[in-house]
């Protein structure tokens, strides 16, 4: 490979909001865990993360996933693992669960500690409306979605 | 906001979904089997139109012509590449409703 | 305006690559930058060098080095998606070359607009 190409930029002080935007469902296809560690890695860059849910995304979310059967990867728990990693913004489009006759009690939850709050645990999943959700997209610098 | 569509409506309802979220002043673009969304006489002309009075809605001409169909919904723009590329310059963030 | 293009999926399957090419050379065209071309998912597969399609058809592989070359464009192939779908070095097509997911990150805070091009 070249020399010439630049494979490295200048990143220092740079804050962006991005939105990892999740609308397929879990084990049909891989896009739901990819997406996952995709996000996984950009907690690393003290970015300004938000994942949203919407469509047959908000199944990612869904409790009691038992993948034994048909003998894949279970991820579930790597949500709840994204409170550890300062992820505190996971938002589940509302019309999306009434679609789909879901409530908040059939999700996962996902507990993070607000480093503003004395390290108070809260929950990191919230459910928005498709017009927050659409205004809040707006305000986004990157939307990744699979 | 650009949202781009490349899948058919009858397919899949990704535009729907981007229809559901694009606000005043935004923009569509509809690219490769997202160009069946600008064609008259389908059961999403109307939609399309209703759409077309408060957001930028435009499709990609390349991909229309590989599909032999040309009858575009009036008020929706036909672009090229290069457009398409005006437009994320016009427009930030560019979503992409896989 | 420097752009990162995104691409999920892989050549001849899908048309993303297709679609990603055409806007890359239109951007270049317009005076534009390209930071970098990020394959992921079975966009690994864009790198694949023992792709042989028919010869009266486009060889996207070729498309993509040949472009990079000529622009001096950074095709990067995800390590993890490319070991999944056994994408390594000894079949890697020349432009291209394999690192961690935080280059998509990266180039998502480098560039102004990063693009997705996929299913």
């Amino acid at each position: 490979m070249s020399d010439e190409i630049q494979t490295e930029y200048d990143t220092a002080g740079v804050e962006k909001k991005f939105m990892f935007l999740n609308r397929k469902a879990p084990y049909g296809t891989i896009y739901a865990l990819e997406m996952l560690e995709t996000v996984l890695i950009s907690a690393a860059f003290d970015q300004d993360v938000t994942l949203v849910f919407m469509d047959d995304g908000v199944y990612q979310l869904k409790k009691g996933c038992d993948t034994k059967a048909v003998n894949m990867k279970n991820f579930s728990a790597t949500y709840k693992a994204l409170g550890d990693y300062d992820i505190s913004k996971l938002f589940v489009e509302k019309e999306s669960m009434e679609a789909r006759g879901l409530t908040q009690d059939d999700l996962i939850e996902v507990i993070y500690e607000d480093e503003d709050d004395d390290w108070a645990e809260k929950p990191a999943i919230h459910v928005k409306s498709r017009d927050e959700i659409a205004k809040l997209m707006e305000e986004q610098d990157v939307i990744i979605s699979a | 906001m650009l949202h781009l569509v490349n899948k058919s409506p009858f397919e899949r309802g990704a535009f729907e979904s981007a229809l559901n979220m694009a606000r005043k002043g935004s923009a569509i673009l509809l690219i490769e089997d997202g160009v069946y969304a600008a064609l008259k006489n389908t059961p999403f002309e109307d939609k399309v139109s209703a759409a077309a009075k408060d957001i930028r809605i435009c499709v990609l001409g390349p991909d229309l012509e590989a599909r032999g169909v040309d009858q575009v919904i009036e008020g929706v723009e036909v672009v090229d590449y290069g457009g398409f590329v005006d437009l994320t310059v016009d427009h930030t963030p560019v979503q992409s409703w896989l | 305006m420097k752009y990162g293009i995104l691409i999920n999926e892989g050549p001849f399957t899908h048309q993303a690559s297709d679609t990603a090419y055409h806007f890359t050379r239109a951007a270049i065209e317009k005076g534009h930058q390209v930071l970098r071309v990020f394959f992921y998912h079975d966009g690994v597969y864009n790198a694949n060098a023992l792709s042989e399609p028919q010869s009266d058809d486009r060889n996207i592989v070729k498309l993509w080095g040949d472009l990079a070359k000529e622009h001096k464009i950074d095709l990067v192939v995800c390590v993890a998606a490319g070991l999944r779908r056994g994408i390594k070095d000894q079949v890697l097509a020349e432009g291209f070359r394999i690192s961690g997911l935080g280059q998509l990150t990266e180039i998502g805070m480098a560039a102004d607009r990063l693009i997705t091009f996929g299913d």
